[in-house]
């Protein structure tokens, strides 16, 4: 905070002009203008007791725990809410008699009416009420009177519970509720010593971001359902870890307990996830126990059985290197960037093939050209940061609460300071209303059309020093639409950001685990990248296959067509894939297939060769956030057994005779040695606009609690989801009814119908939610033509 | 019960009377509870409809105001102020005096949906206690007879007329006259009653009367210590 | 000290609440010169009477319509109608009684501070006021009072009443713009304070009832005609709404300075000719008096002195037949019951004391809690978020200054044992049930 001159010259430290000097229990300081009493301490090591505060939320000066005295007001001063002036001479509890007796006074009130349950209490033991009742609080109470009782606990939601007993009315949690999530679900009830949190009669606090009230109660007043009474905080082993289920790139705390997790936590950091995440990052992590793949199997006979892993290793090897030069690879969308470099690296190198990719979601040759040229290798230049400095954000294609939700979180803030968020949609999503955005109604296809066909006044905001494009990876089932967001971005000088809804999408393709790409971005038809490559990996340049790999549908379609002698398989769900048919028989046409896996699948029940690989928790690596920012993690389990991907490639690649290093530390120096590329890179794509088709067009996404794998094992959460329903205009709801049916190739879902300001002919469902699972169900994609009727029948 | 269209319409006057709309929500809610005398649920989410804000955001207003009940009040609202000045000149035995004529306690409606008893605090009518209201209309100066008397008049459905007020309607009447409270009424009461008057009266009576000009010589000019 | 009517005078007038009736005496004369003024002249003017607050804490009217910024953005005029504080009846007579002078007060301030919306927030259990206030509105409207360019001025105005719904908090300025706003009637953290950012973070004067309706008599008559009431401090007259065990319970309209013992003469003295035990000059939020002190005058700064305040200036006068423990146990349940529940003191404090005071009315109180109590008391004043938990902490303190050896007493004994509670009834004892 203060920033002292002796950076020496050159420094780009920014000095700070705007500092007034304050004295604090006697120590001078210099803090910038509208520097709180509270934070200014803390600079100091001077801890003031707090329950209200929490420094991302509006001060309140409500709990009153953190008086202090400040020279010359004649009463103590809320240390939360006091703006220091030029010259303040404040004095805390530990040179004030004033201000300790002035919180001490306030810590006997906290525990009057508190149950001091603190034995059954799940807080107990990293409890602020606790600690600062240690701290700052008098050892025996003076009261004796009843304590208010109330029914305990109540449900808020199915995930969070409320014991209003221990509540102290901080109302952290209802302004989270409010002022972050956007979702003002809880709130204050009734008054004086009765006032408790609630909410309304029906209305529970379903809420994508709920969980973290339970982590800023500074109470046991807020439980979750899959936490309470698990474990006591001081059993618990923390480990600093990064959420692996989109690409936004939260720290995490996970702690577990013998072996197990127990809970989730929203890490601090400030540039990125600040100090939230979402429920499903918190809650959504039974999976990593739950039905996993204990023992290598091989088939025999056309029965899975269990092998050793030399014997499957073996096995594998063996296949594989059989298929050199006619096998493909597809790498699933939660890699870390060490295992995705593994499989890059394998592929060309072991299997001598360049048919590879790690999209498992619809894709288009466009977009293969847009990652290539413009994303895969980029540096940083639109970060969390750059989105709340941002005069306008356009979101093309992408959902933010859904799609990555401390965007989301992040834009919301934002556009309450001003930032102008605009949306290219066929609707107004709940997010896009909580982040007061224009929507640019657009029909799912036009979404080109529209960016081509930008109102003048958003293409002048764009304009602006600091303006974005935020396009989704949904932009690829839209023919041009990155085309024309590229051109966009040229045009106007605004920054592009490609936001992938999978932690593991970025990472992959700057891993090379593309058709057509090495690592860095670099073309593998690039000599100067081919040698660079080739001298990393101890190989000569002409080893590494032509750069004409196939991927997307077109390396399914091979498949399928019988070309690939092998299939290598990491972490894909087939019916993630826009034609699940056409996935299976791609796997099914092959063969031989190896599946690395941690459960079973589509893909293991058709494996020849299934190896267990470690979960997030098993192995340390990194993810890379759509900002394109690393987001290392290490090892939860440090005794766990299970190996990663990149260690079992390696033993792989050993049998088959080729050396490839397997441990993170080894990839990541390896690839870190690559460098940046700063050769020639592909052009960016230029495609026509494409169209709406006629008649009723799907428009669909993924809702962030959904059907998910990775959600399973998970009731609490689940019942917070939102609920899956057909959006459809006014009129046509009224025409519909109750219930719509939508019908597309495959077979139909009826669902109940929801009015929106939605075009006529157009249709949301969600992409992947309990109900409705527009792949498999439907056989379509969104912006296909489907067909609506009233749901009445069914 | 529905909210139905009318109400809806209402509630949109209401909206329409604000800057802004969330400002009607007091009001709205009023509105909704003068319907079946209570705040019901579906009250709760058209007042929060309108007002543009959560469920629970109007949940928390309605929970945090008194006057608004969240079960039906019945047809009479009955309060006895028993705060210091109501309660220790009387108030505290008309309050027992009602709570056995009526046989509930505070903040309880009869069984039979007639009344609702409440003990209220300060009216801002100290000057007449010990006070009671009926549907929050002035009841001055009660006894306990007199105010088992009233009670009993409402129950048999006699005229009874607010001592400074207009004749008793019921609960819901008075709540829809807080959300428009331009109910064609102000003139039907006599709300200016001999305690209001006993400072004019006296002063005529002794004939003094404030100056309608300065008088020479009575000013306190600047600096002089008054 | 003489009586002096000004806002009351013609109260006798059954049709004084009409337009008609109050034109009839003089009214909206006022507007009709000031709406051609300077708004500044006219905030110089309020400034120059030295007319000051009439909801209790008695700051500065002209000095308060001054902080509003005139910068061209939208201001707000609020008028505080909420009249909760116990012991307080002087604003709701007014309203009954007069509701023009307040509708000719809000329009004239209105158009001094540049305010083209007006409200007007009444306490919900009040329907007569609110009905009355509402329909002295809607007159002025239809004679071109309020609306469109106004008597040719220019000057546009739209007045709203608002009804409250049951929380003392709301007399609370900020808070009273929060219910206003349509959330919980809770204080807000100031600064800002609302002449810079108030209703709706606009600029806003929020003024009390009795406040406003001065200004028509004020801007009628001329600084001089209101400074020769009252004091250099405090200038002008003052409703006085006297309660308790005097033999003429009422509203009494004299100027500022006047004593309690004169206005206890007018009023008839006490009943019975008992003594009075004590008294409180404006509220229950002001510390009490005793007999030793009815020859103050009423005064702010002469009550200040005598360690008390004026406050809303509505004397509450006990005799002696009242207990001192019961009356104030019963203001403490009333600050626990009206706690608005936003910061732990007041929630917490006025839970606390409250249970301990209901122990000592039933003769349970212990000498160590007696000496806990005004430590709680300490633990609350100056500490709450807003000046409920201060009043909360006043009774106590103020009572055991005078009358300690009564909670002493309850120690021991039951305060009904030791004061019959139908002695103090204004009528004649307990009826048998």
């Amino acid at each position: 905070m203060t920033v002292t001159n002796n950076a020496g010259p050159g420094s780009d430290v920014e000095v700070r002009t705007d500092l007034i000097t304050v004295v604090i229990d006697g120590v001078e300081m210099q803090v910038p203008k509208g520097t709180l009493v509270i934070r200014a301490a803390e600079q100091l090591g001077i801890e003031i007791p707090r329950f209200c505060d929490h420094p991302l939320l509006e001060p309140v000066a409500a709990c009153r725990a953190c008086l202090i005295e400040v020279e010359g007001m004649p009463k103590p001063q809320p240390a939360c809410a006091q703006v220091l002036s030029d010259g303040m001479n404040v004095k805390t509890q530990y040179s004030s008699d004033v201000a300790r007796e002035a919180q001490e006074g306030v810590m006997e009130f906290l525990l009057l009416n508190h149950p001091l349950d603190c034995p059954v209490c799940d807080k107990g033991g990293e409890c602020p009420l606790q600690n600062q009742a240690m701290s700052v609080g008098r050892p025996d109470t003076r009261f004796d009177g009843a304590k208010r009782e109330f029914e305990k606990p109540i449900n808020v939601s199915a995930q969070i519970l409320l014991d209003r007993e221990r509540c102290v009315s901080c109302a952290r949690c209802t302004r989270f509720a409010d002022q972050i999530a956007g979702d003002p679900l809880i709130d204050l009830l009734a008054r004086g010593a009765k006032q408790q949190v609630g909410t309304a009669d029906d209305v529970p606090f379903d809420s994508y971001f709920s969980g973290n009230t339970v982590q800023i109660c500074p109470v046991g007043a807020l439980t979750s359902a899959s936490y309470r009474f698990r474990s006591r905080p001081f059993d618990l082993v923390s480990v600093p870890t990064t959420c692996e289920h989109c690409a936004s790139g939260c720290s995490l705390r996970t702690d577990y307990r013998r072996g197990v997790v127990a809970r989730r936590l929203a890490w601090d950091d400030p540039e990125v996830n600040e100090e939230w995440n979402c429920d499903k990052g918190r809650y959504a992590f039974a999976y990593l126990a739950e039905g996993r793949i204990d023992s290598p199997m091989i088939r025999e006979n056309g029965e899975l059985r269990v092998a050793s892993w030399p014997e499957a290793i073996a096995v594998a090897a063996q296949g594989l290197a059989d298929a050199k030069g006619r096998a493909g690879v597809l790498v699933g969308g939660r890699s870390t960037v060490e295992d995705a470099y593994a499989y890059a690296r394998f592929a060309r190198t072991v299997l001598g093939t360049d048919d590879i990719d790690f999209r498992v979601r619809q894709t288009s040759d466009e977009e293969t050209q847009f990652l290539a040229s413009s994303v895969a290798g980029a540096p940083v230049t639109t970060t969390y940061d750059g989105l709340e400095g941002a005069p306008a954000v356009l979101l093309v294609s992408f959902e933010p609460e859904d799609e990555s939700p401390i965007v989301f979180l992040r834009l919301r803030k934002a556009a309450k300071r001003g930032t102008a968020v605009v949306s290219v949609a066929p609707f107004a999503s709940a997010g896009l209303t909580k982040m007061s955005g224009r929507l640019l109604p657009t029909r799912p296809g036009a979404e080109a059309a529209a960016l081509r066909a930008l109102p003048e006044d958003v293409r002048a905001q764009l304009g602006e020093d600091g303006a974005v494009i935020m396009v989704g990876e949904r932009a690829a089932g839209s023919a041009g639409t990155l085309s024309a967001a590229v051109e966009l971005a040229q045009q106007t000088g605004a920054r592009l950001a490609w936001v992938p809804r999978r932690a593991g999408e970025r990472g992959a393709l700057d891993a090379g685990a593309l058709a057509g790409l090495l690592p860095g971005g670099r073309p593998l038809e690039d000599a100067q990248a081919r040698a660079q490559v080739a001298e990393a990996w101890g190989i000569e340049p002409g080893e590494l296959p032509g750069g004409n790999g196939r991927s997307g549908q077109a390396l399914l379609e091979a498949a399928r067509d019988g070309v690939f002698d092998a299939l290598l398989v990491g972490g894909v769900e087939l019916a993630d894939f826009p034609d699940p048919a056409l996935a299976t028989a791609a796997i099914d046409a092959a063969g031989f297939v190896v599946s690395l896996e941690n459960h079973h699948s589509a893909v293991t029940q058709r494996a020849d060769v299934v190896l267990p690989v470690a979960v997030v928790t098993e192995k340390s690596g990194t993810f890379i956030d759509w900002e394109g920012r690393p987001r290392p993690f290490s090892q939860v389990f440090r005794d766990a057994l299970t190996m990663s991907d990149a260690r079992v490639l390696s033993m792989i690649a050993s049998a088959a005779g080729v050396t490839a290093p397997g441990d993170v530390r080894s990839l990541r120096a390896e690839l870190g040695g690559l460098g940046p590329w700063s050769g020639g890179r592909f052009t960016a794509p230029a495609e026509a606009s494409g169209e709406a088709p006629a008649g009723t067009v799907l428009a669909s996404w993924r809702l962030l609690l959904d059907a998910g794998l990775m959600q399973e094992g998970n009731p609490h959460l689940a019942a917070t989801a939102r609920p899956t329903v057909a959006v459809v205009s006014k009129a046509t709801a009224a025409a519909l009814g109750e219930t719509a049916t939508v019908t597309g190739p495959a077979g139909s879902v009826t669902l109940p119908v929801v009015a929106a300001d939605i075009a006529d002919g157009v249709v949301w469902v969600p992409m992947n939610s309990p109900g409705c699972h527009i792949h498999a169900d439907l056989g379509v994609v969104p912006g296909a033509s489907v067909q609506l009727s009233a749901g009445g029948a069914a | 019960m529905p909210i139905s269209d009318t109400t809806r319409d209402q509630l949109q006057e209401l909206v329409a009377r604000y800057p802004r709309p969330r400002s009607a929500l007091m009001p709205m809610l009023h509105l909704v509870q003068s319907l079946e005398g209570e705040v019901t649920s579906e009250g709760i989410a058209a007042c929060a409809e309108a007002a543009g804000v959560s469920a629970a955001e109007a949940t928390a207003v309605a929970s945090f105001y008194t006057m608004y009940k969240r079960k039906p009040v019945g047809k009479h609202h009955i309060g006895v102020c028993t705060n210091t000045m109501c309660g220790l000149l009387g108030g505290d035995e008309v309050y027992a005096a009602v709570s056995e004529r009526l046989g509930v306690g505070h903040d309880e409606p009869t069984a039979d949906g007639e009344f609702w008893l409440e003990r209220i605090e300060c009216q801002a009518a100290c000057t007449h206690a010990p006070v009671m209201t009926v549907d929050w209309e002035y009841m001055d100066d009660v006894t306990p007879t007199s105010a088992v008397d009233v009670i009993d008049r409402l129950a048999r459905g006699e005229e009874v007329r607010s001592t400074r007020g207009p004749v008793i309607r019921d609960f819901r009447a008075s709540e829809h006259s807080l959300a428009f409270p331009e109910d064609g009424l102000a003139a039907e009461g006599t709300p200016v009653d001999e305690k209001m008057l006993v400072g004019l009266r006296l002063a005529r009576e002794l004939g003094m009367a404030a100056p309608d000009a300065p008088v020479a010589g009575t000013t306190n000019d600047a600096g002089q210590e008054g | 000290m003489a009586l002096t009517p000004v806002i009351t005078e013609h109260w006798d007038d059954p049709e004084l609440f009409t337009i008609d009736g109050y034109r009839r005496h003089g009214g909206y004369r006022a507007l009709e010169s000031a709406i051609h003024q300077d708004p500044d002249a006219l905030i110089a003017l309020v400034k120059d009477s030295g007319l000051r607050g009439r909801g209790g804490a008695g700051f500065p009217t002209g000095l308060k319509w001054s902080f509003v910024p005139q910068d061209g953005k939208p201001h707000y005029l609020v008028v505080n109608g909420d009249e909760s504080e116990p012991g307080a009846c002087k604003d709701i007579p007014i309203m009954l009684a007069n509701p023009h002078s307040l509708v000719e007060g809000v329009i004239i301030t209105s158009y001094a501070i540049r305010a083209n919306h007006a409200f007007i927030y009444i306490r919900g259990e009040v329907p007569e006021a609110i009905r009355r206030v509402a329909n002295a509105v809607r007159e002025a409207r239809e004679a071109g009072y309020i609306g469109k360019n106004i008597l040719g001025s220019g000057f546009d105005l739209d007045v709203v009443v608002h009804a409250g719904a049951g929380a003392y908090i709301c007399g609370e300025e900020t808070a009273l713009l929060d219910s206003l706003e349509g959330f919980r009637g809770q204080p807000r953290l100031k600064p800002p304070f609302p002449a810079v950012a108030g209703l709706y973070a606009a600029p806003t004067v929020i003024n009390n009832v009795e406040t406003i309706c001065n200004i028509p008599y004020l801007v009628d008559r001329g600084v001089d005609w209101f400074r020769q009431f009252g004091t250099e401090k405090s200038p002008g007259f003052k409703v006085f709404a006297i309660s308790g065990h005097v033999n003429r319970p009422g509203i009494y309209e004299a100027p500022l300075g006047i004593t309690m013992r004169e206005l206890l003469d007018y009023a008839g003295g006490m009943r019975d000719g008992r003594e009075v035990k004590f008294w409180l000059p404006g509220g229950s939020s002001v510390p009490m008096l005793t007999a030793d002190h009815l020859d103050l005058p009423l005064t702010y700064e002469d009550i200040a002195a005598a360690g008390s305040m004026l406050g809303t200036g509505t004397p509450m006068l006990f005799d002696d037949t009242v207990s001192v423990v019961k009356a104030v146990t019963r203001w403490l349940e009333f600050y626990k019951h009206e706690s608005c529940g936003q910061c732990t003191p007041c929630r917490e404090g006025t839970y606390f004391i409250t249970g301990t005071l209901e122990r000592f009315e039933e003769g349970h109180g212990t000498d160590r809690e007696m000496d806990t109590l005004a430590d709680l008391c300490g633990q609350i004043s100056g500490r709450s978020f807003c000046a409920l938990g201060d009043a909360a902490a006043t009774p106590y303190p103020a009572a055991m200054k005078y009358f300690r050896d009564e909670f002493v007493a309850a120690t021991s004994t039951p305060v009904d044992q030791q004061f019959d509670p139908a002695a103090s009834y204004v009528f004649s004892g307990a009826i048998a049930r």
